[in-house]
């Protein structure tokens, strides 16, 4: 080569050229994949959305079958009002808690071919380590649960993070969130175990005690915000 | 490959480049690199193909384009430029995953980023790559590369049938050994047993190569 490769005055030059054409690369890639990546995001909200009612969906169905099932989508405002304007499916609790605490209530409602409905929460709350979030379904009466989802960025696996497996999300199915004389209770994630006659505890994960609590708490401060939203729509 | 006419492609020299690293030159067992990665990801056999291809198609990139312009890089920078390069890579492999294999994606979680730290890859271009021609550079990538992958579907196919009782996330030990009192070995789903595991294997091979025997 005629030039000096290690002069100085070529070292800055190839390194501009290398991060203008590395930069435009990476930015190309990035753009084009996006959508690719929004729709997969999407998809997996649907699925997570669906699998709290009990259909579990390939991400590839999961937009169909969304729309197909979820006829009607409700936000509500934090002292429990409809709010209109605003799409549930957009409303992003997660951003909203972080931020200071949640400010938009969304609900999905699912309607069955048999005309049944079921009333889908989402929530986030605070585990060990980092979020936890989920979906609570509730059957027509707006009373039982027909269902739950969790799921963790960060815990512990083999303990916290046992909050997404079945054993711990089925028992949560049938149990009721107001007691006989309508009074408000939630359902809560008991240590020690719950008992088998208890309408309103499910049983802990042992070693997973700080997110078996964030789940109880989880649950019981969202449910609170659409009590009158419940006990007005009860049928 | 106009310069490398003289030598058959795949000549004993070039062969040699793909083979040594599978076993006398292994990056995990011989040399002791990428470690870390190694028993983060091996809970489940697809997160380590998944993790083997994406480290396989990030050396061999790297190392030729590397090799391309080993002539034109100043020597005082080559270390910044080799890391730009395999941090645009990596970060490329990572959007990759995202928009194709979602679910695989999200399990890797922050171990795909971290390939720009592994030590192989560094390794190489400094070793190889900054002196030697673009398809020998390429086979050295592919063998690295290759001689990753391998212990990590290893550990990972113990792991996993040990550990959950699945390989490739379908369950093969049957309900009735359950029954008769068998347990899945929950300590295999945790990082100590990859290291054990990476250990049994260096002293399996150990005990079978004869040039890695130390005297």
């Amino acid at each position: 080569m005629s030039f000096d490769v290690n002069s100085n005055k070529y070292t800055f030059i190839f390194s501009a050229i290398m991060v203008v054409v590395v930069a435009a690369l990476l930015a190309f890639a990035a753009e084009s994949l996006k959508p690719m990546q929004q729709k997969n995001i999407r998809s997996e909200k649907m699925q997570n959305i669906l699998s709290s009612v009990g259909i579990e969906v390939e991400a590839a169905q999961a937009e169909e079958t969304f729309n197909k099932f979820i006829t009607e989508q409700v936000v509500l405002d934090h002292s429990g009002n409809e709010k209109a304007g605003t799409v549930a499916f957009n409303v992003d609790i997660l951003k909203e808690y972080k931020s200071g605490g949640q400010q938009n209530f969304p609900i999905f409602i699912y309607t069955a071919e048999s005309g049944e409905k079921k009333y889908i929460i989402p929530m986030v709350g605070k585990g060990l380590w980092g979020p936890i979030w989920g979906y609570v379904a509730l059957d027509g009466d707006l009373n039982t649960v027909a269902g739950a989802s969790f799921d963790h960025k960060s815990e512990t696996p083999g303990l916290g993070a046992e909050i997404k497996e079945k054993w711990f999300q089925t028992p949560f199915k049938g149990k009721k969130i107001f007691d006989a004389s309508g009074n408000y209770v939630s359902v809560k994630v008991i240590k020690g175990g719950a008992g088998e006659n208890n309408e309103h505890g499910v049983d802990a994960i042992s070693g997973g005690t700080i997110t078996s609590v964030g789940v109880s708490e989880m649950v019981e401060r969202t449910l609170k915000t659409y009590e009158n939203y419940f006990k007005s729509n009860k049928n | 490959m106009s310069t490398t006419a003289a030598e058959p492609l795949f000549s004993k020299k070039n062969k040699k480049l793909l083979s040594d690293p599978l076993n006398d030159n292994n990056p995990i067992t011989v040399q002791v690199l990428g470690i870390c990665s190694a028993l983060a990801i091996t809970v489940q056999l697809k997160q380590a193909v998944v993790m083997a291809l994406s480290v396989i198609a990030v050396v061999a990139c790297s190392n030729v384009i590397i090799s391309l312009i080993r002539n034109m890089v100043p020597n005082r920078v080559r270390i910044i430029v080799q890391l730009v390069i395999v941090a645009a890579l990596v970060i490329l492999v990572d959007q990759i995953l995202k928009a194709f294999v979602y679910d695989v994606s999200k399990q890797l979680s922050v171990f795909v980023g971290l390939i720009i730290t592994n030590c192989i890859v560094m390794g190489r271009l400094e070793a190889f790559a900054l002196g030697n021609k673009p398809w020998p550079s390429f086979l050295d990538g592919i063998g690295n590369g290759l001689g990753y992958g391998v212990i990590l579907v290893i550990v990972a196919f113990f792991r996993e049938l040990l550990g959950s009782g699945k390989i490739w996330g379908f369950k093969l030990i049957p309900n009735s050994f359950y029954e008769a009192g068998y347990f899945n070995n929950g300590l295999m789903i945790l990082p100590p047993m990859a290291l054990i595991t990476v250990g049994i294997i260096i002293w399996v091979q150990r005990s079978r190569n004869k040039k890695l025997i130390e005297k």
